[in-house]
Order: C-alpha cells, then structure tokens, then sequence
C-alpha cells in the first residue's frame, strides 16, 4: 500500500494489533517499526532455528574431525567470530543464548500478563477493600529492585545449582513480580474508567451478571495499552537474564547459552585486546532491547491520534459528503435506507 | 487582493473569499470546507449554522488560524482591524503575525467555559495576561482594566471577584469571564463558538443578553456559530446556513426565517420542535384512554423520594433528590424536564437501579427500591428498557450492533447466543427502520441518529413494560433528532410501554410527554399536562425557564425577550 487514502475498515487480519499499526504509519514512525520489527523478528528466528543456524552446540568445545576448538581463538574460517576463554565457539553461543532469552521473555510475560490482569481487572472492578489492599502491595512491590529479587529467587528455587529451567526461571519470575503490579495498575485504571461508560452501565440495566460484564464488556476494552507495556516487560526481561548471568547466578556454559555468562566471562578479555568475546554477545542484548523498544515505542506513538504523524496533502482534496449527516435522518435520503451505500465501501 | 464587493462606508471586519479546508485522516483526505465566501460588517451579528460536521466550526477556527497542523487550506481569511488600519490575510500569516491578530482584531468564545479557564490562575490574572500580550501596560493599569471589563460583563463586586479562582465562579458567571477576556482588548470581532450550548435554558437567555450587549456597548462584530435556530433568531442579524462544508443560504434574519429557500434550511426549520406542537396529541391520546385507566396500580410510584450522595471526609452530602413524589401509569409517557443538577437523570438512574435510593420510597413494578438487593431486581430487569444520553458510547465497540441489541435476549436465557437471536434482531432493527445488514457493522460505523434508534432496538428487545429515556436526542442534530422523535412515538403507540421521558428540552417533552413534571434544584415543582405546565404555567421557576427558552421565530422571540426582561 503506497497511500494511506481510501482506507476501508479494516477487516480480519489487518485488524490485528501490529499489522494495523504498520499499515497505518508513514515517515519515521513506519522506518522505526520497521527496524524494531526486523530485529524482533531476527530474534525470534534464530532461537526458533538454532539447531540448524549455529554451527555447533552452546556447550560444545570440541569438534569431532578437527579435535579441541582451542581457548581465545580469533575469527577464522572454523570459527566466525571466534572462540571464548572456555573454548566455546562466539556465534553459536550467541544463535544459542537468543533461545534462552526468547524463553524468559515468554515466561515472564505470560505469568505477569495473566496474573496482572485477572487482579486488575477484580480490584478495578468490584473496589473496596480487596481494591486497597492490592494497590497496596503492588505500591511495595513497585519500591523493589529487581535484580536483587532475581537473585533471591535463584537461590531459591535452584539452590544455587546454575541448570538452565533454574536460571530462566528466576529470571522470569523476578520480572513478573515486579511487572504485574504494572498490569494491574494499568487494567485497574482502564476498568475504572470503562465501568462507568455508558455501555457497561446498559449491561447492567439488562441485568447481565458481573462476570459477563466484567469478561465480555469490559476486559476486551481495557487491553489497548497492554502491547506497549509488553514491550516495555520483554526488554526488561531481557535486560534481568543478562544481569543475573553477568553477576554469575547466570545457567552453567554446559546447560544453556547465555550472554550475560558470556559477558562476564570475558571482563579479562577486554584487557588483553581480545574484542570479539565481549563485543558479539553486548550486540546481542543491545539489539533485543532495541528491536524491541522500538516496537513498543512507534506502537504506542501510533496508538495516540496526537503522536501520530499522518501525510499532508498538498492541496485541498477529499471527499466533503463522507463527513456530513443526511437531513432528516437517513430515511428521507434520496433512495431511503437503500439508497445509502454503506459506508465500507464509499470511501470512508 | 479580495473581488467581493465592500458595504459603502465601512469596509468588512471580516472577508473569507473561496475558503477550502481539508484534514488528512487515517482514512485519507477528508473535506470539511468547500469554496465557502463570507463577509462581516462591523457591529453586525452573523450567525452560521448547521449541523454537526457542517463545517461551520472550522470555519470559525479559521478566522483565528487556529486549525491543527493536518489541515491544508485554500483561499483568503481577511481580517481588518477595528479601525481600518491593517487588514491580514490570516491563511499567509506566520506566527507571530498571528499573534498580532489574535486578540486585537478577532477573539474568541469556547463552547465550554469550565475548560476554557485555567484553573490554577485567578481569572484576574487571566484576562490582564491578554493585555499584557499585546504592549506595554503597567501593572496597576491592567488590573483596572480588568476590573472595569468584569464589571462591565455583569460580575458583581469585580474588585474582589478579579482574585478569585474560576472554580469559584458558576456556569453562566465563567462564561461571562470569558466574554471579558475576548472583550478587553476590543477586538472587531468576536466568533463565539457555540457559546451557550454547554449553558441551562436560564443561563443561556442571559449570555445572549450580555452578548446582544457586546455589539451595541463595545461596536464589536460577532460571528455566532450555533446549531440552536431559537438562538439565532434571538441573537443574528444576518444568516449563513451550511451544509456539507458549504453555504446554502445567506439572507437577513427574518427573511430567513419567513422565506427560507433553500431546501435544506427549510428542512432544518421544520425539525426544529416548537412548544405547543405537542398538546394536541396528549389530549387525543387522553381522551382515548379507557374508563378505570387511572386507578390501575403504577408502574413506578415514587413517594417523598429521596436521593443524597455521600460527601466526603464528614462534609454534607448532596441531595440531588429531595422529597419528590411522583407516579407512572402503565403506558403512559412522563416527561421530565429541568436544568442541570436538577435531578433528573438522578431519578432515572434510580428507577433502573444504577444509583441508590436513601430515603423515602420508590416502587418499581412492585419492587420497593429503597434498600434493595441486586439480586431482588434482576427479576423485572427484563420489563425496564433504558436508553442512554450518548448513543456514542452506550455501545460497547468491539461487539456488532446484532450482538449489541441480542445482548439482552441472551442474558435472559431468551436466545443461546448472539447467532441464535438473529432473527428477533433483524426484526427489532426493522423496528427502529434500520436496515437487517446494519446488524453486522460495529457501533462506530454508524452515524448518531442510527445508533441511537438500535440504542431504542436494544431497550425495546424484551417488550419491557417500562422504558427510562434519559435525554435520548440530546446528542443528535436537529433534523435527527426529528426522525428519532416521532420514531420514539410511533413505537410508543405500537407497544403500549409506559415511559419516562428525561429531557431539558421542553419543546422536545411536549412533543411526546401526557403528563410533564418540572424539577428544580431536587424538588418537583409542577406537574400536569403539557397544556397545564407550559400553557399557564403556575409556579415562578417553570415561567422563568418557558420565559428563557428562544422559540425560532425572530419576530416573536423580539417580544419574549421584552417579556424575559420583565420577568428577571
């Protein structure tokens, strides 16, 4: 689509979130969706397809017709981007390492998601005490960093053990503790606001019971600013893995690939001048949370009628009929109700 | 530089030669103006009316270059200043320049006055920032300008009322400070954007007064952008209709009115509902009522009903409803009208149980409201409909309006699911004269009036024996509102409900109401027929607000306003 005139109503597919959005950018906002989406989608390709992609395993350290692969080898033919103090090959470290952070970025949004919302919707919805109470510990929630809750929860629930299902998983849940007060807070807010719109209240005049109102009428309603703070939560998460891997409560070299591990691993390195250990995985993490801030950031520009830019037209064109009313009401047009065409299809 | 012809004598205030105005949108190019040519001579009153998307509004911006930067333009907006000394083309001006013009040769007058007010400034502040604007003026002598112009609007005790916050100013008051904050600089001409639609019917006759003053007092031009015909003919001089981004008619006031030619403006003319239309209709409507209908049980029977919502930290609370005491027949149609705050949408809510009742009683199909559970109303929720003020967002807008108006047969347990109800859907959109294949659009795909008769569709779904319309057309234009209206009676007739008709439109009330009751500030007033209320009104309050209302007729509302005046 060159042109953004004579639009229909968007149907089906272009209906959904991301689709709409790019159809409907132009200019810089479209190049910045388009880059995010590129590097989102680089991303979730190579953890889909890295068996196939890296060359080797992310614990391997030798191969079977050339023998060990050797420690702080630099780029070459066997190995692209070289080897790591351990003696690991770089760039399957780094196809590698994408899975283990597409996994904690899934975990952490699924439980922070479907926990945030179900709260938030209750406590906007029914209020008083259970309301208070919630925003409460979601307010103390809010003044805990982090990392230092990721830390507990590794000690916890690995034991210090490093596995791989240990690590992600405190990864993940630390984010989801401290993401799903951000869920509640913002379907709490949006609950608020819709339960007094007039449609909720017209369900309620019809008598339909809470639950209807509350899954039918009002949750379908309140997720418009959920992409955007999903974004936000991904790189977060992101951001969490590699911490806790480069303060070493990372995943063992042998259970999974992870660039934090690597990261730190490769603090000597950077003395000696050995640059691709460290460089290769710090693009890594930088490209995830770019991609993926920019797609946030240019859906939420796009998702504001005021932030979003729209071609000018260089002269006074455009249809004046689509925008005012038929007097009388639509019957006495000429044609009555049959001689109006629908409004799909006149170029609206 | 402009072909159009100048008044010997004085030239205009304002020139718009072949005006076009469009926005792009994400549905691409839209045109809200075309070729429109406007001219407005010095201390005269034109009004521009129109509908809803008529393009009256960006017009009006236009004049003071205050369109979004989506809009592209063509043509020429000529402003001249008060004195003749500089004209400006305000389509080629840059920012500054425009600054310049804004204030001194054009001002303007928002519809809504509470939001065109900065609350954290006192309204002092407010209107000596506008002088300070535009040259040098020293501190004491702005604030005795300020001072003289709050006065001058009708504020009393202006030398204390300059300190103070707007909150602390009602409706009509802070619509006045705006008025004196167009005014103060002595502009040659005001575009008052809807200035009294936000305003009660007795609120509304004052600042038409004030702003009748502003031309004779000040010499200042108006160009009065209203949908409201009873306020043009109180108020213009000259009328320019629009339709469609363009000017269908202009004529003098009163030729307009008696001698309407376009078509369009005399369609307009005919929806507008005048008072008095309706008495007729209620006494044959009176008349064939069987004998014994009076002493049937009420449908809604409310006794000293009173209604006060809680205030907080220990304050008071308010009492929006105060010992009222009122009853609805079956099939019979209850108007009630008051101002806002009077009320009345307060006892609407009450009867459907959206709001709770904290005093007296109020039976609802033989359900006492007063301290009831939800679980006792559920029962009759089926025989209330309601229709709501906004058809905008009385519609959840993810759902089509078939599964909308099906919502109700599937909660009942009428229809499994929405698909199941489609044919008794289809059948209440032909109903409502909506076609079948409207049921498979979504709420915005439909302009106001149709979402408002599917709004009727959906009340009407389970054959309530009651149905609560709280200000059904108050959101719709006139000639929409028309339809609506004698779609709304037509119903009526065909399905017997009785019905509670809320409104502060008296003409609209007395078109359909048997009976009308007459709220003031929680309190009933009067009550009675149509005939009774607004013919040979008794009570003080109800002959104020008949005395305020502008009837579309400039001749005669030249005779009300003398009346009015009396009155006051």
């Amino acid at each position: 689509m060159t042109t953004p005139t004579a639009a229909p109503t968007p149907r089906g597919w272009r209906r959904l979130p991301v689709v709409h959005q790019l159809r409907q950018s132009v200019g810089l906002q479209r190049v910045m969706l388009i880059v995010g989406l590129v590097l989102t989608g680089l991303l979730l390709l190579s953890a889909l397809l890295a068996p196939w992609l890296a060359p080797y395993g992310y614990g391997q350290i030798r191969s079977a017709d050339t023998g060990p692969f050797g420690a702080q080898q630099p780029p070459s033919a066997e190995h692209w981007l070289g080897t790591t103090v351990g003696g690991f090959d770089v760039l399957s470290r780094v196809i590698w390492g994408s899975r283990t952070a597409v996994l904690v970025i899934v975990i952490a949004i699924a439980a922070s998601l479907i926990i945030g919302v179900l709260l938030g919707l209750v406590s906007g919805y029914f209020g008083g005490w259970l309301d208070r109470v919630l925003v409460v510990i979601a307010d103390a929630v809010y003044a805990f960093p982090s990392l230092l809750l990721a830390i507990v929860l590794a000690i916890v629930i690995s034991g210090g053990q490093s596995s791989m299902i240990g690590g992600v998983l405190a990864a993940a849940l630390s984010i989801t503790v401290v993401f799903t007060p951000q869920y509640l807070r913002v379907v709490r807010a949006e609950t608020i606001r819709i339960k007094s719109e007039a449609f909720v209240e017209s369900a309620r005049v019809i008598g339909a019971s809470n639950g209807r109102i509350m899954f039918k009428h009002v949750l379908r309603n309140s997720t418009r600013t959920l992409p955007l703070i999903i974004t936000l939560n991904a790189s977060e998460a992101v951001l969490t893995l590699a911490g806790l891997g480069f303060l070493g409560f990372g995943i063992e070299p042998t259970k999974a690939a992870e660039w934090g591990y690597d990261l730190n691993r490769a603090i000597s390195d950077v003395t000696s001048g050995i640059w691709w250990t460290s460089v290769f995985p710090g693009v890594a993490i930088v490209l995830t949370v770019l991609g993926i801030t920019l797609v946030g950031e240019s859906l939420n520009d796009l998702a504001d009628p005021r932030l979003r830019t729209r071609r000018a037209s260089a002269d006074v064109t455009g249809d004046v009929a689509a925008t005012s009313v038929v007097p009388g009401g639509a019957l006495t047009a000429p044609g009555g109700v049959e001689g109006l065409e629908p409004r799909t299809e006149d170029g609206r | 530089m402009s072909a159009a012809t100048t008044t010997p004598g004085s030239q205009p205030v304002v020139e718009i030669t072949g005006l076009s105005v469009s926005f792009a949108t994400d549905a691409g190019n839209v045109r809200a103006v075309d070729d429109v040519s406007l001219q407005v001579a010095p201390g005269e009153v034109l009004a521009v009316v129109g509908e809803s998307g008529s393009g009256k509004s960006v017009t009006a911006k236009t004049l003071l270059g205050l369109l979004p930067s989506t809009a592209t333009t063509r043509g020429a907006v000529v402003l001249s200043s008060k004195d003749g000394s500089t004209r400006d083309d305000v389509l080629a001006l840059d920012q500054a320049g425009l600054r310049r013009v804004r204030g001194r040769d054009a001002a303007m007058v928002f519809q809504e006055p509470s939001t065109a007010l900065n609350p954290v400034y006192t309204v002092g502040w407010q209107i000596i920032e506008g002088l300070r604007a535009h040259g040098k003026i020293s501190r004491t002598e702005a604030r005795a300008k300020a001072v003289d112009i709050l006065r001058r609007v009708g504020i009393p005790d202006p030398e204390h009322r300059i300190d103070h916050y707007p909150h602390q100013f009602s409706g009509g008051q802070k619509q006045r400070i705006v008025i004196a904050q167009a005014l103060v600089l002595d502009p040659g001409v005001i575009i008052a954007d809807e200035p009294t639609t936000a305003l009660d019917v007795t609120v509304q006759a004052e600042i038409l007064d004030l702003l009748r003053r502003c031309r004779d007092e000040f010499g200042a031009a108006i160009v009065l952008i209203t949908h409201n015909m009873g306020v043009v003919a109180d108020l213009a001089d000259r009328v320019a209709v629009m339709y469609q981004g363009e000017i269908v008619e202009q004529a003098p006031v009163r030729q307009l009115f008696s001698a309407p030619e376009h078509p369009y403006t005399r369609s307009l003319l005919d929806a507008v509902p005048r008072i008095g239309a309706g008495g007729a209709h209620a006494r044959a409507r009176a008349a064939a009522r069987p004998e014994g209908w009076a002493d049937q049980a009420p449908v809604v029977e409310a006794r000293d009903l009173e209604i006060t919502y809680p205030g907080r930290l220990r304050q008071p609370g308010f009492r929006a409803v105060d010992r009222v005491s009122l009853a609805i027949r079956p099939g019979e149609v209850v108007g009630l009208v008051g101002e806002s705050g009077s009320g009345k949408t307060t006892i609407g809510r009450a009867i459907a149980g959206l709001t709770t009742v904290t005093g007296g009683s109020l039976q609802v199909l033989g359900v006492e409201m007063n301290g009831v559970k939800e679980r006792h109303v559920r029962p009759i929720r089926h025989r209330v409909g309601f229709v709501f003020q906004d058809p905008a967002t009385s519609f959840n807008p993810l759902l089509t309006i078939a599964e909308c108006v099906a919502e109700p047969l599937v909660v009942h347990g009428r229809a499994r699911d929405a698909a199941a109800a489609r044919s008794r859907v289809d059948e209440l959109l032909e109903s409502v004269q909506l076609p079948r294949a409207y049921g498979d659009r979504y709420p915005h795909e439909l302009s106001g009036g149709q979402r408002q008769r599917a709004s009727l569709a959906r009340a009407l779904a389970l054959d309530p024996e009651l149905l609560i319309a709280d200000e059904p057309t108050s959101a719709l234009d006139v000639s929409v509102q028309a339809r609506v209206l004698e779609l709304f009676a037509e119903l009526q007739e065909r399905l017997g409900f009785a019905c509670l008709f809320i409104s502060h439109d008296l003409a609209v009330v007395d078109l359909l109401a048997d009976r009308i009751a007459v709220l003031h500030r929680g309190r009933l007033v009067e009550e009675g027929t149509g005939e009774q209320v607004l013919g040979a009104p008794r009570e003080e309050y109800t002959q104020r607000l008949l005395a305020s209302l502008p009837v579309p007729d400039p001749v005669e509302q030249t005779a009300r306003r003398e009346a009015w005046r009396a009155l006051v």
